[in-house]
């Protein structure tokens, strides 16, 4: 197991793994966030997707947004991985967890960690639709009004 | 002339048809970089979407065009 606090995976994580990650003497509370592979977009039926990242400014940009909701928040621990590379629909893409003494900074972290992720770190979802179609995602920047 | 190595990714790097390239260029600033590239490949992106890093850190479009840098056009991200 990675011992930073966010890190690029491009081979399935153990779920329990991570959570020993987060596990703290002091802790009341273990909030956890996954964002799975849906089997559709607006819309449109996806076969599968691929997950591109710019690794070195990724890790550094995840890492700064876990370094924030540690300032933010009282808490105990928080990590965050993200895949990347070929997923299936169920896989999961995105695990976040957090650890606090009481339960709202743990919810209020995790949500944090979620929305700055997939607002400012570089990685890229390339999706393949059922009717042979394929492309990439590049939603226009919009804060509060986020998937 | 100053040289540069860029970096493409997602969308940019199909569209340029490579991920990365080494490019001499007079533009003063990233933005006037990134307005020469989007004439040589077509970029449909608009600045105003983008963002840029230099050397693995995010910087600004005002910023000058430093001889030997790796400068990475970073399209809207779509991680989560």
């Amino acid at each position: 197991m990675d011992d930073r606090d966010f890190w690029l995976a491009d081979a399935p994580v153990d779920l329990a793994l991570l959570r020993r990650r987060v596990e703290h003497e002091r802790a009341g509370a273990f909030a956890s966030f996954e964002g799975w592979v849906r089997n559709h977009n607006e819309g449109r039926p996806v076969l599968g997707l691929r997950y591109e990242s710019y690794v070195a400014l990724a890790e550094d940009e995840g890492a700064k947004v876990v370094a924030e909701a540690r300032d933010r928040f009282a808490l105990c621990a928080a990590v965050c991985v993200h895949r990347i590379g070929d997923l299936a629909i169920g896989d999961m893409a995105v695990w976040v967890g957090v650890s606090a003494p009481h339960r709202g900074a743990a919810f209020d972290a995790c949500r944090y960690i979620i929305d700055e992720i997939k607002d400012r770190v570089p990685i890229w979802k390339h999706e393949r639709y059922a009717d042979g179609d394929a492309g990439w995602l590049h939603p226009e920047p919009a804060r509060g009004d986020r998937a | 002339m100053t040289d540069v190595r860029l970096l493409y990714f997602a969308s940019l790097r199909d569209a340029a048809g490579q991920g990365e390239e080494a490019w001499s260029t007079d533009a003063p600033d990233l933005r006037a970089l990134y307005a020469e590239l989007q004439a040589r490949h077509g970029f449909s992106l608009p600045v105003e979407q983008l963002r840029v890093a230099v050397d693995g850190t995010f910087a600004r479009w005002s910023d000058a065009v430093r001889g030997g840098s790796e400068i990475a056009f970073i399209p809207p991200v779509s991680g989560g």
